[in-house]
């Protein structure tokens, strides 16, 4: 149930937020975060934006990754 | 998709598996590991990665919200159900989960008005449509969950709507994780711990089970990368013998503190209580009721119901299955009078369940 997906932001306003993954464009609460921009990724869990996606992490993550592959 | 297809890389996978099985084997002892995290138990079974570990053995815990859900609350929502003026929503994988003589979806076959929803938000939006009804939300999650929950209250309370209730049985994640550690019955060397409660709450609720439990914890993602090098980092700080630590793997969610806002509308709204686990009892400080506050969206204090005795089905192992003591193939039911399409239990219910995911995944 704590099953929680990366969305791209595509339009905030306020509260409301559309995100969009894969093509699909959803409507998401962002009252959860603060200062959240167009381009992002948001972490949406039950129709709320939860976190936002740290894309600095995620990239030295996968180049940790792509070091053991090479 | 982007950060999703980067992180199922199975040449890396591979390596990561080959790696960390050198280190089993050169420490000589078999390891157990447990996950918390029913989206973990379904990860881990999906891309099989329970078998291709060893010696290790990869234990289910108290993850899936609603397994560990007992039966009275279940009873609660049913009898709160046949009253005429209510109108329940509820996620959906609550719909089937057995109570002592009925399920919500039996109570609907007979008429009963119960809605599945996919978000807090749509229940709001049942209230504002149906003012002459009480519409009650099954407030049920840990803490991935529970914010949502409680910005939802705050929504209600600022527009004023006098018709929506959130029946509470939202728990806590660490309280349990102690609880199985004081339990003797049950055996962790490590913890995967959840990522999505951990993007909530951050590392810090975490510390205190290296510093007197000497248990290395691991915050980890949920692609079939994440989990494996979840389990390569635990492996790791288990052989090195060095003081164990909470590492974060699932950097590009969980900061330490975690989100700050998020814990603070929670705890506006809700108030932290003892609470029962399916399986495991009750937990001190482990479950979340409305606070004072809002006590007027608290279903329990403002819709008075009789609710049927509570009764278990001895046979179902759930209980030891949740407490990483007993696997499904131990339960006598399991594939013989127990599965997806009839389930006897609640692990067996929710696709999260730790007897739907054997079931699935691991034939
Ligand atoms: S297989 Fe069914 S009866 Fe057995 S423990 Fe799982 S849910 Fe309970």
């Amino acid at each position: 149930m704590c099953l929680a997906v990366p969305m791209k932001v595509i339009r905030v306003e306020k509260d409301e937020g559309l995100v969009e993954l894969g093509g699909v464009r959803r409507k998401v609460n962002m009252g959860l975060l603060d200062d959240i921009k167009v381009g992002e990724y948001v972490i949406v869990h039950a129709g709320f934006a939860i976190q936002k996606m740290e894309e600095k992490e995620a990239e030295e993550t996968l180049s940790i990754f792509r070091e053991m592959e090479a | 998709m982007k950060y999703i297809e980067e992180f199922r890389n199975p040449v890396l996978i591979k390596k990561i598996i080959k790696k960390t099985n050198k280190m089993l084997e050169d420490y000589g002892k078999p390891i157990q590991l447990m996950e918390v995290c029913g989206t973990h138990t379904v990860a881990i079974s999906r891309s099989g990665l329970r078998k291709l570990f060893h010696p290790l053995k990869l234990l289910s815990g108290p993850g899936c919200p609603v397994c560990v859900t007992p039966n009275h609350y279940m009873d609660k929502a049913i009898a709160y159900s046949r009253r005429k003026e209510v109108i329940i929503t509820t996620f959906g994988d609550m719909m089937r989960v057995p109570g002592s003589t009925s399920s919500l979806e039996r109570e609907r076959a007979e008429g009963r008005d119960v809605r599945v929803v996919y978000s807090a938000l749509d229940a709001l939006q049942v209230a504002r449509d149906n003012p002459g009804k009480k519409v009650i939300f099954l407030g049920v999650g840990f803490e991935t969950t529970t914010p949502t929950v409680a910005l939802t209250i705050k929504i209600a309370k600022r527009e004023n709507l006098k018709n929506f209730f959130v029946y509470s049985g939202h728990k806590l994640i660490p309280p349990a994780m102690e609880a199985l550690l004081e339990d003797s019955e049950v055996s962790i060397d490590g913890f995967i711990c959840p990522g999505h409660v951990s993007t909530i709450i951050g590392s810090l609720p975490y510390e205190f089970i290296p510093h007197r439990y000497n248990i290395p914890c691991v915050i980890t993602g949920f692609e079939p990368l994440d989990v494996a090098e979840g389990i390569a980092m635990l492996v790791e700080q288990i052989v090195n013998g060095k003081k164990p630590a909470v590492q974060i793997q699932y950097a590009r969610s969980v900061k330490r503190e975690g989100n700050k806002k998020a814990v603070s509308i929670m705890q506006e709204v809700f108030s932290v209580e003892q609470s029962n686990w399916r399986g495991v009892g009750t937990i001190p400080l482990s479950g979340l009721k409305i606070g004072e506050e809002y006590s007027r969206f608290d279903s329990e204090r403002n819709i008075q119901v009789e609710v049927e005795p509570t009764k278990e089905n001895q046979a179902c192992i759930c209980g030891d299955i949740l407490r990483g003591v007993k696997s499904p193939p131990d339960c006598k039911l399991f594939r013989r009078g127990c599965t997806p399409e009839q389930p006897v239990g609640a692990c067996m219910v929710s696709s999260e369940g730790t007897c739907a995911a054997y079931f699935k995944y691991e034939g």
